[in-house]
């Protein structure tokens, strides 16, 4: 399988590609891209010497465009397709349909991957992108389990990539609005989940609290993990009960899971965390590669390492073992 | 980890300005060798940001557009945009890109407050920027430099020793 890598700068980008990355993923510098942090992605120069760096070495670049077009609009992602395409990137991540049947008309040779924000989790959805815009990968959400991915490889004419590890998004991506209910900004529209214009820390005695918008996501006690300030991690009070209606504070680490996705048909493992340091970036790609080909009773030991560097200094498999209750 | 009484003291009795001198020179040099910092932190080079070691007894108020740093005793607090509170040698490490701020973040180990897109930008602007402080305090030192940054080095690897990540 596959190890497909992070990267929100140019120096990440190379820690990830000297780290043993099999591919590095990135996007641009504005909203064709679902990770538009202040200060984070490249410029079109820089995904130039990128993609250069990268080439010679070995390893692919996959460009990620994957929002949704704003009506009027589409030029930016237009044009985003047409630079990236240019500058050599191996494949193109995208989302809107529209922007597929761009990309597929114009480059029918350029590699098309379905990002995980296009929400396609199932045999018909997915067939339709392979047969309609000649898709070659779906990135799938972090929402079904092992056995469903295997039924899914079986019937779909493309490669499957997945989420081993990093930030664990509970939602079926490409569909959460609940960024939006808070802020009027939609992760899909603008770029980013909980946008840090609308994010607020402050002490309230010993208790760190997070606010976004104009609600109160947590309050952290002294000695007590943080975690990002998303509403799907929000602790709330329900009722008579109070505590996280979603999911906890959590990290995903699916490295005991290596053997039976493969066995499932996963062509590649990715890596969440386009937002992180190189730092990061650096020690979570080595410790995968090395853990992909480790004995299996070996590799616990080599990513437990990476566990205090996750939100909330906690990992789990999420979905993918799941027992339905 | 935390710096030791006995270096901070002698930080205590210090004058202001002397600190402050030493401190400017040393961001006029990062700000020089790293133009490119200046370009990914956009709109936000205008923002006044505050560190405050948890572990020393100053406040530094940097703005990267005026290329300014104003040093100022923990009772008197200035006025920011961002604030960012942790141990000196992670401040330091986050400065070089050594240490993963979301890491910390989660442990606790750093606070952040006010405006975090400008915070964000920071942090990447400096992570993407490979600030090597021990070179930049040797540069300094004129024909003692490569003692002075071999010296820097060694108290930067027994500082962080297993809190910065293996990268290249």
């Amino acid at each position: 399988m596959e190890l497909i890598c992070p990267a929100g700068t140019p120096s990440a980008f190379r820690e990830a590609v000297d780290a043993g990355a099999d591919a590095v993923y990135c996007g641009f510098r504005d909203e064709t891209n679902a990770r538009n942090f202040p200060g984070l992605n490249f410029s079109r120069p820089e995904l130039k010497d990128s993609i250069g760096y990268a080439r010679k070495r070995g390893v692919q670049t996959f460009v990620a465009l994957n929002t949704f077009m704003r009506a009027g609009h589409e030029q930016l992602w237009y044009e985003a397709a047409d630079d990236a395409v240019a500058l050599g990137a191996d494949a193109l991540i995208l989302a809107d349909f529209g922007l597929m049947a761009y990309v597929a008309d114009k480059y029918p040779d350029q590699r098309l991957h379905v990002s995980v924000q296009a929400s396609a989790s199932n045999r018909d959805a997915i067939q339709f992108l392979v047969e309609a815009f000649g898709a070659k990968r779906v990135v799938l959400p972090r929402i079904l389990t092992v056995q469903d991915i295997a039924r899914l490889t079986r019937q779909i004419a493309c490669e499957v990539e997945v989420f081993a590890f990093g930030g664990l998004c509970v939602m079926a991506e490409g569909r959460c609005s609940l960024s939006s209910y808070a802020t009027g900004k939609s992760p899909n529209m603008n770029g980013v989940c909980s946008p840090a214009s609308h994010v607020k820390y402050r002490r309230d005695g010993d208790t760190m609290v997070s606010e976004l918008g104009a609600y109160t996501i947590n309050r952290f006690g002294p000695d007590e993990a943080s975690g990002y300030p998303t509403l799907c991690k929000g602790r709330f009070e329900i009722g008579e009960t109070h505590g996280y209606a979603f999911e906890d504070p959590v990290s995903l680490d699916v490295v005991d899971h290596i053997d039976a996705l493969r066995e499932a048909g996963v062509s590649a493992l990715k890596i969440e965390g386009r937002q992180r340091g190189k730092a990061y970036v650096a020690e979570v790609v080595s410790s995968l590669k090395k853990a992909l080909s480790a004995e299996p009773a070996e590799r616990s030991a080599l990513v437990a390492r990476l566990r205090a560097m996750s939100e909330g200094q906690r990992t789990t498999s999420g979905a993918y073992d799941k027992r339905w209750r | 980890m935390t710096l030791p009484p006995a270096l901070v003291a002698p930080v205590d009795l210090a004058p202001l300005w002397l600190i402050e001198r030493a401190a400017r020179t040393i961001f006029s040099g990062v700000l020089r060798a790293h133009p490119d910092l200046f370009e990914r932190l956009g709109e936000y080079r205008q923002t006044r940001y505050l560190f405050c070691p948890s572990d020393l007894p100053l406040n530094f108020l940097v703005v990267p557009a005026a290329k300014t740093v104003h040093v100022s005793r923990k009772a008197q607090r200035p006025v920011s945009d961002a604030c960012i509170e942790g141990p000196l040698v992670l401040l330091l490490g986050l400065m070089e890109g050594r240490c993963d701020a979301d890491a910390l973040f989660f442990s606790r180990e750093l606070s952040v407050t006010g405006d975090m897109e400008a915070m964000l930008a920071l942090r990447n602007a400096l992570d993407d920027s490979a600030i090597d402080l021990p070179d930049e305090i040797g540069s300094l030192a004129g024909p003692l430099a490569p003692l002075v940054a071999g010296a820097a080095r060694y108290v930067r690897k027994r500082a962080l020793e297993g809190r910065d990540a293996t990268w290249s």
